[in-house]
């Protein structure tokens, strides 16, 4: 169906081709992981399968690559529009109408299909993705996952025999995901779709692929059975590297096939949990903080109570309470458009509050002005390049050490304890998404606040940076930082928070500590918690360690 | 047998209003509707007229404006109009106020020198130089709500939407034009209130750097983004038609659409010509129509749920027309009744036959049927 031949890429001004000879055959029906790291090329593998790369963002390609026989140097991506679906990571930027039921026929209209067909398909679509009750609805005012919903559904109603996805379930609720998911699985069998798609989280799409492509750090490709793939690869979910740990083979790919060859695990682990080593216990293992400095627990850094958000009629925070310790990492989790964001603006000072209070030692930040509120309570919005504007990284560290009236350097200096060796000299827009994020937040740790709020930093970012995101985030909390994260990353928090919040509805209906607040639910349980409950376990580290420490 | 309305068991027929299909009205009806009264508006500077096509114009809003996002500004064009209104008495107030004999007061004159004979700042103000004024910008203000009006009850995407194959190109980019300015409004206060986030609102604000460059590569790389998955999804895809073919559509389609301006234009303006009226626009639709036609073949698409034209379309559409063939001819036999006298100074009166005329265009807030509630 799909077929590189001999494939290279170099963009202009690059020093190394980002494809390197590439030979890849995909065949129909098909369903096809791309893997590698940030920045390492997977979009313009993608890209290059309808001829958005070179046609639209210009670069070298030599070799050929054909779609069913169409070769994209002579087919434009308009041209193979009736045969290939392209779903980009930021649903929003794609949209040209402004309902839903147009958006989903917009496709449709320009490849001239006959009105009775279409309107067949969009009430089927509609059902298949489960967005009916939206469809009169203005695009603009829904949730991201909504959203990434309708722009899926408005590729599908084209019926393309080729689906490519780019990062599809990155801004959406695990729910939300495996809804996504199970839509697109059920395109691959029931009418034999072929699918591409990269993602990141690769324990929400692994179980279901046919077949990994792993794009090398070098522009070269690896393409083969997900066992055999992951095995060797350097990004891998939790269960492949449980399995790598646990020594199975063949390597379990999905929880079903974990749990099933985990009975001895279990068993083994109860012992040790059950043994006289303290150490080893589950919960002290995920929480190295609080083991670490019990002290710092004690002081509370931020006290809201009754806080209240309302947008015209909708009710984004209702009257919640919310209190948090010094040195303590607190995931706040929930669906798309619960109230995340909102609860978190408003905890800051700068968002929209309709009542309640905030204290932050003994004062409220939204009563103060920006730049002292920024000195209590420091927040990472969603979008953090909204904080970006100058040309370069240096200039952009200088300014905020000039507007936290800090000695020059400061920041600088944090950014280089937080990711060593950027070029002061870039631009911020070329940093990756991982960097951006680092960058962001040293300009708001330059002000010094006592609570950190970060609003889904993990989107889009890999294994490798979300395992120093953690680390990072340990070390703000050591040192006596209160952290608030908003996540859809379950595996995150399990490894990272030592308390999660779970907002539904704008109301906070579970707060505890982790382990008993993810372990209790079948969608925020990480995998390793699902492979061996009951017993309570978060991570692959925690398990390693205690497997270490047992004699 | 027959069921007499105090038995029990008599079901009471439903109202005939809410009988009545909700659906959207084919936006071109209410655009011919409003294009209509504002021709009718165009030609009198009588204020009771004026009034009374106001007030229809918002009775029809009122009655059937929907609650989309486009539905809302009634009231700024409202504004709007009270502002060309009030620049147009203080233009009057400065620069020209003696008109007739009443004078009602004096501003101090400013000595100009005699290369500015002819221009007057300030000097002696006229009750005839307001009311002209007056009049004359609440007929520009007329116009405008009419054209609002039209705004707020139909979607301008829809309209878009409609227009022939060989301008939807031009009707796309307009529509992708009419997305970006909500959104760059959404983008400037989004980095607005992340500025406040660094803390930098607190002293003065370099609005082009801080904001309006960020807002700007934003909507830059949201149009890149925007383009390249129009592309995939199959826009400008076209079918091969001769070069010939397409120079003579183009050149049709041109001369069509300068036509159709020049017979509008002098409809709306009573002192031009006759002959740059009607036929003028005549000549410029037939031409344009041909070019259309012949250039919709090159355009492979199809419509999804297209607007239906059908009674109700054309009543309110004939409605609008009614007024402003009506109006157009009493404009012609009787002027006199349309502009009312200034000097000698006269109250206005209202002319029955206008009146009644304009009264047909209130029409639309029953023929029309009710809009979809979301």
């Amino acid at each position: 169906m799909i077929r590189f031949s001999q494939v290279s890429l170099t963009y202009p001004h690059a020093t190394r081709p980002t494809l390197d000879s590439v030979d890849l055959s995909i065949d129909e029906g098909e369903l096809c992981l791309v893997v590698g790291q940030t920045g390492v090329g997977k979009s313009t593998l993608l890209g290059a399968i309808n001829g958005l790369v070179p046609h639209f963002t210009g670069g070298t390609l030599s070799g050929r690559v054909t779609v069913n026989g169409r070769d994209t140097s002579t087919h434009p991506p308009r041209e193979l529009a009736d045969l290939i679906g392209v779903v980009g990571q930021d649903p929003l930027a794609g949209f040209v109408t402004d309902t839903v039921e147009e958006e989903l026929a917009y496709a449709m209209e320009q490849l001239a299909i006959a009105p009775a067909v279409m309107r067949k398909r969009v009430e089927e679509t509609l059902d298949l993705l489960g967005i009916a009750d939206l469809r009169n609805r203005p695009i603009r005012s829904l949730s991201g996952g909504q959203q990434q919903r309708v722009a899926i559904g408005s590729v599908l109603t084209a019926h393309p025999r080729v689906l490519v996805l780019d990062e599809p379930t990155s801004a959406l609720d695990p729910t939300a995901s495996e809804e996504v998911l199970a839509a697109i699985t059920r395109l691959v069998h029931d009418l034999g779709v072929t699918v591409v798609i990269a993602e990141h989280r690769l324990e929400r799409v692994l179980q279901y692929a046919d077949r990994v492509i792993s794009v090398q750090s070098d522009g070269r490709v690896v393409s083969g059975p997900p066992g055999q793939i992951l095995a060797t690869s350097s990004v891998a979910p939790p269960v492949v590297r449980l399995g790598r740990l646990a020594g199975w083979s063949p390597l379990p790919l999905s929880v079903r096939d974990a749990r099933r060859v985990a009975a001895d695990l279990r068993i083994e682990l109860k012992k040790i949990s059950a043994g006289p080593a303290p150490v080893a216990s589950p919960t002290s293992a995920s929480s190295p903080t609080s083991a670490s400095s019990p002290t710092v627990l004690a002081s509370t850094a931020l006290v809201a109570s009754k806080l209240t958000v309302r947008y015209e009629e909708v009710v984004a925070v209702a009257r919640v309470d919310v209190e948090l310790l010094s040195g303590e990492i607190v995931a706040l989790m929930g669906r798309n458009g619960s109230g995340k964001s909102s609860l978190l603006w408003a905890l800051q000072g700068a968002g929209a509050r309709d009542g309640g209070s905030v204290t932050v030692q003994g004062k409220d930040p939204s009563t103060l002005p920006p730049s002292q509120a920024r000195g209590l309570v420091g927040l990472v919005p969603q979008t953090p390049t909204d904080l970006l504007y100058l040309a370069t990284v240096q200039a952009e560290c200088t300014q905020a050490d000039l507007d936290a009236e800090q000695p020059a350097g400061t920041c600088a200096q944090i950014l280089q304890r937080i990711v060593a060796g950027i070029d002061p000299l870039t631009h911020p827009r070329d940093l990756s998404e991982g960097q951006k994020l680092a960058l962001v937040l040293a300009i708001q740790l330059c002000a010094s606040p006592s609570v950190v709020l970060l609003d889904e930093p993990t989107r889009g970012l890999d294994y490798t940076a979300k395992e120093h995101l953690t680390q990072l985030l340990q070390e703000l909390a050591a040192r006596g930082h209160a952290i608030v994260v908003s996540t859809h990353d379950v595996e995150f928090v399990a490894s990272t928070a030592d308390r999660v919040m779970v907002i539904a509805a704008g109301e906070i209906v579970a707060d505890g500590p982790t382990a008993e607040v993810v372990v209790a639910s079948p969608a925020f349980a990480p995998q390793v918690a699902k492979i061996l409950s009951p017993e309570p376990w978060l991570t692959v580290e925690d398990v390693a360690s205690a497997l270490r420490s047992a004699p | 047998m027959q069921l007499a309305p105090d038995r029990p068991g008599f079901v009471a027929q439903p109202s005939a209003k809410s009988r009545r299909l909700p659906r959207d009205l084919h936006p071109g009806a209410w655009w011919i509707w409003a294009l209509g009264m504002a021709t009718a508006a165009s030609r009198t500077t009588n204020p009771l007229l004026l009034l009374v096509i106001l007030a229809v114009v918002a009775f029809v809003v009122s009655a059937r404006r929907t609650q989309a996002p486009w539905a809302k500004g009634f009231t700024a064009y409202l504004w709007f109009g009270l502002l060309i209104i009030c620049s147009r008495l203080a233009f009057r107030l400065l620069l020209d106020g003696q008109y007739g004999e009443h004078v009602l007061f004096r501003l101090p004159e400013l000595g100009l020198p005699s290369l500015a004979a002819g221009v007057r700042i300030g000097g002696a103000v006229s009750l005839e130089g307001l009311l002209a004024a007056f009049y004359d910008g609440l007929r520009l203000a007329t116009l405008l709500i009419c054209l609002g009006a039209a705004n707020v009850l139909a979607n301008p995407k829809r309209l878009l939407k409609s227009v022939p194959g060989a301008l939807h190109e031009v009707g796309v980019a307009l529509t992708v034009a009419l997305t970006l300015a909500p959104q760059l409004v959404e983008s400037a206060q989004r980095i607005r209130k992340a500025r406040k986030l660094r803390g930098e609102l607190g002293r003065r604000t370099r609005f082009f750097s801080e904001i309006l460059v960020p807002v700007m590569t934003d909507a830059l790389d949201r149009s890149l983004f925007l383009a390249a998955a129009m592309d995939s999804r199959g826009y400008g895809r076209t079918a091969h038609v001769p070069v010939k073919t397409r120079r003579v559509t183009g050149t049709l389609v041109i001369a069509g659409l300068i036509g159709v301006c020049i017979g509008i234009y002098g409809l709306l303006d009573g002192s031009s010509p006759w002959t740059l009226g009607v036929p003028m626009l005549a000549v410029g639709l037939v031409f344009a129509g041909i070019g259309f036609i012949l250039g919709g073949q090159r355009v492979q698409r199809s419509r999804y749920r297209p607007d239906l034209w059908i009674l109700n379309e054309w009543a309110v559409a004939l409605s609008g027309c009614a007024v402003a063939t009506v109006v157009f001819v009493v404009a012609v036999t009787n002027p006199s009744s349309l502009n009312p006298s200034l000097q000698p100074l006269s109250w206005p009166s209202l002319p029955l036959l206008p009146t009644l005329a304009i009264l047909i265009g209130i029409l639309p807030a029953w023929v029309s049927p009710p809009p979809v509630r979301t």
